[in-house]
């Protein structure tokens, strides 16, 4: 069995949904990797318990780690960079799983009259919550 | 074909595989993410701001230990088996062996994912 070979895609509209899932993908592993390692550097085997631990490599907020011995979260593990670090991966992840949920809905439905109804509503759902999960991050 | 009575059984006997299995638990798991996020997100927004008793009821529901049982599935598995498809689609040569990089993809999960849930379960039996 060989596989098969294709021509190269268009630049269509699927074809970059197509790479942003691939590369927002391997982003996100890569930032939760990153969140993880730096926990460890700043101490995490005796500051937090496992659960907080995964938490904190899910999404580096400062409220994911109250619950914990750290004796103040300003001092390394609430600033700036850790919420640069989660606009990105709130922007890369809110936008990978609506175009996931879009690829989803039109596998079912098809290309009949509701597709760009579905599209512009999950557009608006995309936009509402970049824009929650930002204001959440900007004020925690 | 019209949609037989049966339609379900036969969906279940098809014979994709542990490929298609794969297939249908990364939607599943998808979805059910994009739907867990989505909700925290939205729970958080509103304990933050208005210190909302919906938010808190929404915390309580994943914050329960058998919640995180099947979310922690979802995502190792997301995860792991988005990592196997980057991978083959990067080198498509390996897709004449992805039977078997979906067994070695289980034998990543399974430990990963076992760890977790005893884990949990230590939790859960210490707090009550």
């Amino acid at each position: 069995m060989r596989s098969r070979t294709v021509s190269q895609p268009a630049m269509s509209f699927e074809y970059i949904m197509w790479m942003f899932t691939r590369i927002s993908g391997l982003a996100l592993l890569f930032l939760g990797f990153i969140g993880l390692v730096m926990a460890l550097i700043m101490n995490a085997r005796n500051l937090l318990d496992m659960p907080t631990l995964t938490r904190w490599t899910f999404f580096p907020n400062p409220n994911h780690v109250v619950n914990s011995n750290i004796p103040d979260v300003s001092q390394g593990w609430a600033n700036a960079y850790w919420q640069i670090m989660e606009m990105v991966i709130a922007l890369f992840g809110i936008s990978h799983g609506f175009n996931g949920l879009r690829v989803v809905i039109e596998d079912f439905i098809g290309n009949t009259f509701w597709q760009p109804m579905i599209r512009g509503v999950i557009f608006l759902m995309w936009l509402f919550f970049i824009i929650i999960a930002f204001y959440v991050i900007l004020a925690s | 074909m019209a949609l037989s009575k049966n339609a379900w059984l036969s969906g279940l006997r098809y014979k994709g595989g542990g490929t298609m299995i794969t297939w249908l638990l990364h939607r599943i798991g998808g979805l059910a993410m994009v739907l867990f996020v989505g909700f925290h997100i939205y729970s958080a927004f509103l304990t933050q701001q208005f210190g909302s008793n919906v938010g808190v009821a929404i915390n309580t529901i994943y914050e329960s230990s058998y919640f995180q049982i099947v979310l922690y599935f979802f995502v190792i598995f997301h995860a792991i088996n988005g990592l196997r498809i980057i991978i083959l689609d990067l080198f498509p040569k390996l897709l004449e062996y992805q039977r078997e990089l979906t067994w070695l993809e289980w034998i990543i999960i399974i430990p990963i994912y076992g760890l977790s849930v005893f884990i949990t379960i230590m939790r859960l039996s210490a707090n009550g």
